[in-house]
């Protein structure tokens, strides 16, 4: 027999019936049925495991609320862990899992922790697990996680997509209940730019769960008429299945769309779609939570909250039981008989828990089977619906700090209205008014009020005639004098005695409470719990409810995705990649990339037969060195300058003097912090009076550019200058090598002379190369050899490589990438990343002679202090291993020879190490105290993180052509 | 957050890039007395307030002005948004 559960009636389609599968075996549900109504359709009582004591637990809720039937749904790389069963909606072929189990939901060895329950009290992890400290990692922390655990994910790549999307709107409704839909329907009939966003699959809120009469009408019918009208408005767009997880600042929410969840067949669409929405004005309509009351055992499978048993009756034509008895402390929860007598459900006794006769203890381990009362009688019952009051949805309220006010009419926490911004207005049961009339009173008010402050004319609506019985309720939060375990939040199995011990220890505050007894934690946040412990709380401190306060929640207001947060930035669309014009070129080529900053740079050009990257950059460096060689240095940063002070500008913000440079010259430049420490180093080159162009390093690019508009900016706003980064704009290319000017003169048009004589080094110049394309030619060297940097717009950067290239064939000229790069400029001793770190001064890197006396720079003040100018401050010198084989580790430290390897000994460490093959042994740069005056004397370089420990020579950081003869040939 | 720029209207808080009190305007001059003291407050001391600060925000991922934003550090508000260039030319950092 399947779905022997199912009555007549309910939004559920019965022509489209759907087979799905929980824990292996086949049941049926229907088209609008969510994995919970579906599987209590079928009777199915047992769907999870409590997380301490793995109980065995049943539904409870009809919502988003839901804290047991958390379910695995999906398979392969597609399962979903911890999916609520009450919101998730079947389809055809649908597989779902219970969770927390082993071997199986009905055996579960864990149960025994149920037994073990008096060691497992509050805290207990930290009083059980204090000792040994060691074991904590190793052995405790895996061992309570896989006990106490929720559904695992697949460990695959998701295959799905995830997108995010920007809305901007006059008004924001959230939730399409009966206050929701009035303010909808307000402003959108007013013109406003209206969304209204629900949680549900189906618009209609608490409406949909119950058979209520508007205007003389089902209220359904209402429902049905509103969403229509609003459909057909072009200003109104309606979002189901989206949850506000989020209240941001200046009118930003966070929402999220589940697109697919729902499908049989996982289309091409996103999975999910994150929103950021843009709201002048926003109407919470979120509607309430009804609560529990603390019960022996009321944590049994068939224990629900009377009004999930009145939605399951109503909204999916399904009973939760054909036996039930209601327990309520308020008007509303009793209304719940009548909703099932109408059903034709036997209810043999409605408590109103507000009479001298209270519910005791609850019978039935799997599922219930009878309660007692306190006067001795057991009635025998499939379910007991508990009615304790209800919980206005107030979290996004309180994600701007709003913090609620109790309001002893309803026993509830309601919105602070002082604490609302303007952007913010609240109608309905979120607002604590909880009648059908209430709700669509407040709505239509809070969309008047919208439509008046955006400055439209608002339409008259007539109110819609409904229910507005009053609200009683007579606070009933706890069952005393039974020893049994009550349970106050079901999901993190804490219990009244948990609430109690917690209290006896001193967690009195209820920040202490939530962290001690993980009250109101995990999926749920609390939407079942955090109220009912709360108030027992207030009880044992024999306090009121608002003196012993509450906590706020945070976004989001139910679990959002990972996937949904990184939307499409995963793999390589997490970041940026940039490329630079010659890339296909070099991936022809087949070169090796190495990421810096956001750029793929080429590192090597293997060829075949080459078995090791180090044959490679040996080849690199020796063909350069020896007849021509060509980097792409498209990826430094280049800042063009220009304007009457651009000669002082570059001045005030380069240590070393600029102003004065000749047109057609370039000069390296050391840039300063603020703080007296080095911040970058490039060159500039004067192509004009008013013009300069600047290169920074690759990975400095974006913070000088940023720095140097701070000083134009904010420090010298009347400088007549302008600056605009042109690093993409360029394409650059080093050209190095005894031959490289021999090659160039076949790229360089005729008319412009690059002759040693013309064209010296440091010269800079605007020609034209290839027949009349536009260049600019610097001679600067980082390899230490005679070398120009060609650059050309950067569209002409592909063709100009391969011109090169091809130029180059007689020369024998050879691409190479940044470790070529990397070791020529180790043996010639310039510094880069490694030396220029943040961490050195001009003068630890032999350049204090660079900074100007005649002139103020940023930086230059700081940089004379006393501490950064002491006797034995380190400074850069090379370092060659006294045994030429040995090899050197970058970050190994240098300890004098025979001493201890203690920081007390620490002389300095290693910046930067290569293997020259010019002198055919590892060569290193690093920063030494008094390292000038130490060269020639030996002393270790040791590394204990690698367990080296080599002899070497201070000498020179210039191991090739100290002299600088190479460049100006 | 969204800050609205004095040329460009409102822009969402993730185009910009922020460095922190407006004070560092004020660089000192290097020329004038007790030089030491004057930098040495400039550059590591912060007050750190909860309430109205002023602050240096960078539209980086837009036009590139430095601006000068007086910020509610407790409830986010947005009181003033101007140029940092003209802010500095009205307190004297003119040339």
């Amino acid at each position: 027999m399947s779905q022997t559960y199912r009555i007549n009636g309910g939004q559920i389609d019965r022509s489209q019936l759907i087979d799905f599968t929980f824990d292996g075996k086949r049941y049926q549900g229907y088209a609008g049925d969510t994995v919970a109504s579906a599987l209590l359709a079928n009777g199915v009582k047992l769907v999870g495991r409590s997380f301490k004591y793995h109980r065995p637990r049943g539904i409870f809720s009809a919502g988003s609320d839901e804290p047991n039937a958390l379910m695995t749904i999906g398979e392969g790389a597609r399962i979903t862990p911890n999916t609520r069963a009450t919101v998730a909606e079947i389809y055809e072929g649908m597989t779902v899992r219970s969770q927390n189990r082993f071997p199986s939901l009905n055996f579960d060895i864990l149960a025994v922790n149920d037994v073990l329950a008096p060691f497992l009290s509050a805290g207990f992890y930290y009083k059980t697990f204090m000792w040994p400290a060691v074991f904590w990692e190793k052995l405790y922390e895996p061992m309570i996680r896989r006990a106490a655990g929720l559904g695992a994910l697949s460990g695959e790549p998701d295959p799905d997509q995830y997108d995010k999307g920007f809305l901007h709107c006059d008004v924001l409704v959230i939730g399409a209940g009966p206050a929701g839909l009035m303010a909808a329907l307000v402003a959108g009939r007013a013109g406003l730019h209206v969304i209204l966003a629900d949680e549900d699959f189906q618009m209609g809120g608490r409406l949909l769960c119950e058979h209520e009469q508007i205007n003389s009408d089902a209220s359904l019918t209402w429902v049905n008429q509103v969403i229509a009208e609003l459909s057909s408005m072009t200003n109104v767009r309606l979002m189901n299945r989206t949850t506000v997880y989020g209240v941001f600042d200046h009118g930003i929410y966070g929402a999220v769309t589940r697109n697919t969840d729902h499908l049989a067949v996982k289309t091409k669409r996103p999975r999910e779609t994150l929103w950021r929405i843009y709201a002048k004005r926003s109407v919470l309509a979120s509607g309430a939570t009804e609560r529990s009351i603390a019960l022996s055992n009321n944590d049994r499978p068939g224990v629900m909250l009377a009004s999930a048993v009145r939605a399951y009756a109503n909204r999916f034509g399904v009973l939760c039981g054909k036996r039930v008895v209601v327990v309520s402390n308020n008007s509303d929860g009793l209304r719940t008989a009548d909703v099932l007598r109408a059903a034709g459900v036997e209810v043999p006794e409605v408590l109103d828990a507000r009479q001298l006769v209270m519910p005791f203890d609850i019978y039935g381990k799997k599922a219930v089977r009878a309660i007692k009362f306190s006067d001795g009688r057991k009635v025998d019952a499939d379910c007991i619906a508990i009615a304790g009051g209800w919980n206005p949805n107030i979290q996004l309220t309180c994600h701007k700090r709003g913090r609620p006010v109790w309001r002893d009419d309803i026993a509830a926490f309601v919105p602070n209205k002082d604490a609302i911004t303007s952007e913010m207005d609240v109608a309905g049961a979120a607002n604590g008014s909880f009648s059908t009339h209430q709700c669509l009173h407040e709505g239509a008010q809070a969309g008047e009020r919208i439509v008046r402050a955006l400055g439209k004319n608002a339409a008259t609506v007539d109110l819609p005639q409904a229910d507005d019985q009053p609200f009683e309720i007579t606070p009933f939060w706890e069952v005393k004098g039974n020893t049994k375990r009550a349970w106050v939040d079901p999901q993190n199995d804490v219990t009244t005695k948990d609430i109690k011990l917690a209290v006896q220890e001193g967690f009195r505050s209820v920040e202490l409470l939530k962290r001690y007894t993980t009250l109101g934690m995990a999926t749920d946040q609390g939407k079942a719990s955090n109220v009912l412990g709360l108030a027992i709380l207030a009880d044992c401190l024999g306090q009121s409810i608002p003196e012993t306060g509450t906590t706020i929640s945070r976004p989001p207001y139910t679990p959002v995705t990972i996937s949904a947060f990184a939307g499409t930035s995963r793999f390589e669309h997490f970041r940026p990649v940039r490329e630079t014009p010659s890339h296909n070129w070099a991936k022809e080529q087949g070169a090796v990339f190495v990421s810096a900053g956001l750029w793929n740079r080429a590192q090597y050009f293997p060829k075949p037969g080459e078995t090791h990257w180090r044959q490679t950059v040996d080849r690199e460096v020796i063909a350069t060195r020896s007849s021509v060689g060509i980097c792409d240095v498209t990826t430094l940063g280049k800042i063009d300058i220009q304007g009457p002070d651009a000669g002082e500008f570059l001045n005030r913000v380069y240590a070393n003097a600029f102003a004065k440079l000749a047109v057609g010259k370039c000069r390296y430049g050391l840039m300063l912090r603020e703080d007296g420490f080095a911040m970058d180093d490039g060159t500039a080159a004067r192509f004009s009076d008013t013009h300069f162009v600047m290169t920074t390093t690759t990975a400095n690019a974006v913070s000088v550019y940023r720095h140097l508009e701070f000083c134009r900016q904010c420090l010298w706003p009347d400088m007549d200058v302008k600056l605009i980064s042109v690093t993409e704009q360029w394409a650059q290319y080093a050209v190095a090598g005894p031959n490289a000017r021999k090659l160039l003169q076949k790229i360089v048009d005729k008319e412009h002379d690059v002759s040693n004589e013309a064209f010296p080094f440091m010269a800079c110049g605007e020609i034209t190369v290839c027949h009349g394309i536009r260049a600019r030619i610097f001679r600067l060297s980082f390899s230490g050899e005679l070398a120009y940097e060609l650059s050309v717009p950067a569209r002409y950067g592909d063709s100009l490589i391969k011109a090169l290239v091809s130029a180059g064939e007689e020369f024998d000229v050879v691409p190479y990438g940044t470790e070529a790069l990397g070791v020529m400029r180790i043996e010639k001793g310039h510094a880069a990343g490694n030396e220029i770190n943040g961490q050195t001064t001009a003068k630890q890197l032999g350049m204090h002679k660079f900074v100007s006396n005649k002139k103020d720079c940023i930086g230059k003040f700081l940089s004379g202090r006393e501490g950064l100018n002491e006797e034995d401050g380190s400074c850069l010198v090379g370092f060659k291993p006294v045994r030429q084989t040995d090899v050197l580790n970058a970050g190994a430290h240098f300890i004098g020879l025979g001493e201890l390897n203690n920081a007390e000994n620490d002389e300095g460490y290693l910046s930067s190490i290569a293997y020259s093959p010019s002198l055919k042994s590892y060569i290193g740069l690093g920063f030494l105290k008094r390292g000038q005056e130490r060269i020639g004397q030996e002393i270790r370089a040791v590394d204990l993180l690698r367990g080296t420990d080599v002899q070497v020579t201070v000498c020179s950081a210039h191991f090739i052509d100290p002299k600088g003869e190479r460049l100006r040939v | 957050m969204i800050i609205i720029h004095p040329l460009l209207g409102p822009r969402d808080a993730q185009e910009f890039t922020y460095l922190g009190d407006a004070s560092l305007i004020h660089r000192p001059d290097p020329e004038a007395d007790n030089v030491a003291g004057t930098f040495y407050e400039y550059l590591y001391q912060r007050d750190n307030i909860a309430g109205e600060h002023r602050e240096l925000w960078f539209h980086e991922q837009g036009d590139r002005s430095w601006l000068v934003i007086k910020r509610n550090t407790l409830t986010h508000d947005i009181l003033s948004v101007e140029l940092a260039s003209d802010v500095a030319r009205r307190e004297g950092r003119s040339k």
